[in-house]
């Protein structure tokens, strides 16, 4: 009796300890090897044999792949990184293991056309994977649609965009609004109220959460960018009304008679420098905005400490 | 010092899917078995004896109780160098020969290098397995499973052996012999424990014995004790699993029991009753005439334990 | 103590031997020279490539179903065929039947493992007709292949302790399959929110870790392993070990053999 109690107890100990032993060891050994499972595409990286690997568990093996797609472009975007080469083969073995993960396609129009540190700066890849995507799932609206994205937002290939969004509108149950975007491409006119709508629908059309943080960065930027269009043509009114600055953002808001000091979507008031340049006070905060930032400021994306 | 002292030794299981019914296998049993003594331990099958005895070996742990073997707690794996197992119907490594295994075994239990080929090569002869000691087991009958499951018990020379079962799947041949094993055993000082069925074994064999029934001890004494009076009976044991309808009406109790059939009928059927089996063509075991005080008393036994779980239910 | 073990170490090996487990040795000399043979004739540039994932693959493969399949029934069949009840009526402790079963099984596919790097071998000379710098690699390969060996046979035998075979053999597999893909699952974890983090988190530090042993298709394209993983797999694999196992007996302690 005695003897089983001992052994029990000595047992017990081992497992407790080598198990923390293990955690601690396994841990060094992530460390050791970042990013390990996403560098094997560099070795794997043909699609077709991960197909046959896979053993008809492809659909299994694509879920695999798109996790290991945000993941790595979550973790890259989280330490500002300027080079995201692994998004495009990541992507691209996920959707040919299973081409009617919608989700990978879109994913791939919001990030990989953009321009670094927003994504991987390769629009003709975004194409390549959008028309991809088209091809298999000829009856999705949203594909036509990102693929216009990608054509209007970073290519600013307007005609590319108008057909596009023309293709879609043709799809049977496609959003009316397609009919309208191809539309206003021709006229190419609007920017702001176009560039929200577009941002608005992305948001929409997806539940996936980086899609659509994304493009509430967007939305947020646009707002910014539409503002400060607005006051600095106040700014000059007042100068040529006066001959003078504004002295403070209150001076200009109560001469254009506004309602209060405007504030950006963060609440904040915006500032007026003395050089006359109105600008935000958190820039950090709208990484996409174009205007109202600092001279020389460089945006830093943070996607995951954000509020919403 | 009594070589065997069970101590109170209960084993309650729990059964069914959430393991919340108890079965009791085996109630509060306590035995004295002396050194020297060949302890017979009967009861019809399911009545507890190899519980007690997988107890006694440590492969299953007693709900309460204890005991204590050779004068030693019988956890103590030291004692175990001591003691012989036999199981019933014993299976070993397929793959191994009857040399190879005792070999092994041997290694088990302690059996210094020097005397082990020795040992093994003595053990092989006393139950009759050196022809095909070099045969793998899985070639062997289950007479000579049962021939190798006897090597193993008694290799080591323990003090004390516990057989579980050990003449069944022998023939006639193979019971005689594994009686006078025993009776060898004993007259090296050895303590042997084994549990059986068969009365006549028993009676023939043993000094003491013990009826245990549905997990309750239900009776000890002297073979000599109880067999005083002498009444005009025989014990008919035959192969086969049925009951010919010619025996049936000789009026013989009759009990089926593995590939076996028992009966106890009249002396002066005795004729008839083989002149049944003849025409039947089964084979016959053992003819003997019983001293029907231990009969009558096994049967008591278990009459007062089947009207008490009668009443029970 | 130690002679115990050594004895049921080798009587199990000597079982599986009889058993005709080293049988697999020739379905695997077979698939390697066919694949050798065959890839010589289609393309001069991968040969050595394929060879090694292939070879490395089957080797692997090959030894965790032994592992699997052996190891699960070294406990659960002795007890079902009763073998066990003549070996813990001897002065054997239960533990020390467990860590010598292990050992035999460990010792088994060591010596698999050896026979089948000797092909491994033997078909890249046959394809390269040289050996070169980078082919130590595959030794560092084989030698990650041997500790995934031991972390199987250490969970083969804790499952084996306490279920039946048919079950033993689908917990052994899913773990198998999980412990492939056990960095996507921290991966995953890290993506996790609240209490699913947490979770999976736990999940992810218990299966055991497949992915930081396998290092065939890095190798195959001649990258080289970093000392400092070698050296803290092993560690890990150890542990792994020592956990299932020491739970195996914690287990199989208690265990009533009916």
């Amino acid at each position: 009796m005695k003897q089983r109690r001992k052994v029990s107890l000595v047992a017990g100990a081992c497992v407790v300890v080598s198990l923390a032993a293990s955690a601690v060891t396994l841990h060094r050994i992530d460390q050791l090897r970042p990013q390990a499972t996403i560098e094997e595409v560099l070795y794997l990286n043909s699609p077709k044999v991960l197909k046959r690997a896979s053993l008809g568990y492809d659909g299994l093996l694509a879920d695999i792949y798109w996790t290991r797609a945000v993941q790595y472009f979550g973790g890259r975007h989280h330490n500002h990184a300027l080079s995201y080469n692994l998004l495009y083969p990541l992507l691209e073995i996920t959707t040919q293991l299973d081409p009617r993960l919608i989700v990978a396609y879109q994913f791939g129009a919001s990030f990989l056309a953009p321009p670094p540190p927003g994504g991987a700066g390769q629009p003709e890849r975004a194409i390549q994977l959008m028309e991809y995507g088209i091809q298999n799932n000829p009856d999705n609206w949203k594909l036509y649609y990102d693929l216009g994205f990608v054509y209007y937002m970073n290519l600013k290939d307007y005609k590319q965009a108008a057909a596009a969004f023309e293709r879609g509108s043709k799809v049977p149950n496609a959003h009316p609004f397609l009919r309208l975007l191809a539309a206003q491409m021709a006229e190419h006119a609007g920017e702001f109220d176009t560039a929200r709508m577009m941002w608005s629908a992305t948001y929409q059309n997806t539940q996936d959460k980086l899609i659509r943080q994304n493009a509430v960065e967007h939305l947020r930027a646009l707002r910014v960018e539409e503002d400060v269009t607005h006051l600095q043509q106040a700014v000059t009114r007042f100068g040529e009304r006066t001959g003078r600055l504004p002295a403070s953002i209150a001076e200009l808001a109560a001469a254009e008679s506004l309602p209060g000091i405007p504030v950006d979507p963060d609440g904040h008031s915006y500032k007026l420098s003395p050089e006359g340049r109105i600008e935000v006070r958190v820039p950090d905060d709208f990484p996409f905005a174009t205007k109202g930032l600092p001279p020389g400021f460089k945006p830093h994306p943070q996607f995951d400490s954000q509020p919403q | 010092m009594p070589a065997i002292e069970i101590l109170g030794l209960e084993k309650t299981y729990f059964v069914g899917f959430w393991r919340k019914r108890p079965k009791c296998a085996l109630r509060p049993l306590h035995l004295t078995v002396e050194d020297g003594e060949i302890f017979g331990f009967l009861g019809p099958n399911g009545a507890g004896k190899t519980t007690t005895l997988k107890l006694l070996m440590g492969l299953v742990f007693p709900t309460s109780g204890s005991a204590r073997l050779l004068g030693r707690d019988w956890t103590d794996p030291e004692v175990k160098a001591q003691i012989g197992f036999l199981p019933e119907q014993p299976y070993f490594y397929d793959h191994l020969t009857a040399n190879e295994l005792l070999n092994y075994y041997a290694q088990l239990s302690g059996v210094p290098g020097k005397e082990r080929s020795r040992r093994v090569e003595s053990t092989l002869q006393r139950v009759g397995l050196t022809d095909v000691k070099g045969v793998q087991l899985r070639k062997f009958s289950k007479g000579m499973l049962q021939r190798v499951g006897i090597a193993q018990a008694i290799l080591h020379d323990p003090k004390l052996v516990f057989f579980d079962e050990p003449m069944s799947g022998l023939d006639p041949m193979g019971r005689r012999e594994v009686r006078d094993l025993m009776e060898q055993l004993k007259h090296e000082g050895k303590t042997v424990f084994f549990s059986t069925h068969i009365l006549s074994d028993a009676e023939a064999l043993c000094d003491r014995v013990a009826i245990i029934h549905q997990g309750e001890l239900r009776g000890i004494g002297a073979v000599a004790d109880l067999t005083s009076s002498v009444h005009g009976k025989v014990e008919v044991i035959w192969q086969g699993t049925h009951v010919p309808a010619s025996m049936k009406a000789l009026g013989a109790e009759c009990h089926v029991t593995g590939d076996t059939v028992r009966a106890v009928i009249d002396e002066n059927q005795q004729d008839a009753a083989i002149d049944a089996l003849r025409r039947e063509r089964l084979p016959l075991i053992a003819l003997t005439p019983v001293r029907t005080s231990l009969e009558a008393y096994f049967v008591e036994k278990l009459q007062r334990a089947e009207t008490t779980a009668g009443s029970g239910k | 103590m130690k002679a115990r073990i050594a004895h049921i170490a080798s009587n199990t090996f000597r079982e599986a031997v009889r058993d005709r487990v080293l049988y697999n040795l020739i379905a695997f000399a077979v698939l390697l020279s066919g694949a050798a043979i065959l890839v010589g004739q289609i393309s001069i540039e991968i040969e050595k490539l394929v060879v090694i994932n292939l070879g490395l693959t089957a080797v692997s493969l090959f030894g965790i179903v032994i592992a699997i399949f052996i190891g699960i029934g070294l406990v659960s069949k002795e007890i079902e065929k009763r073998t066990l009840y003549t070996v813990l009526s001897r002065p054997v402790r239960r533990w020390e039947f467990i860590v010598g079963k292990f050992c035999g099984l460990a010792g088994t596919l060591v010596v698999n493992t050896f026979f089948m790097a000797i092909g491994v071998f033997a078909a890249l000379f046959y394809v390269s007709h040289k050996f070169v710098r980078a082919d130590a690699l595959v030794l560092v390969a084989l030698y990650f292949i041997v500790l995934e060996f031991l972390i199987i046979c250490s969970l083969a035998l804790l499952f084996s302790s306490f279920s039946s075979p048919l079950l033993s053999a689908v917990f052994a597999f899913s773990l198998f399959v999980i412990g492939s893909f056990a960095e996507d699952l921290r991966g995953f974890a890290g993506m996790a929110h609240g209490f699913t983090r947490w979770l999976v988190t736990g999940a992810a530090y218990l299966v055991p870790n497949f992915s930081a042993l396998n290092v065939i298709s890095s190798i195959a394209h001649e990258q080289p392993v970093a000392a400092q993983l070698i050296w803290h797999n092993t560690l890990y694999a150890l542990f792994y070990a020592t956990m299932a196992l020491s739970g195996a007996v914690l287990i199989f302690e208690h265990r009533n053999l009916k």
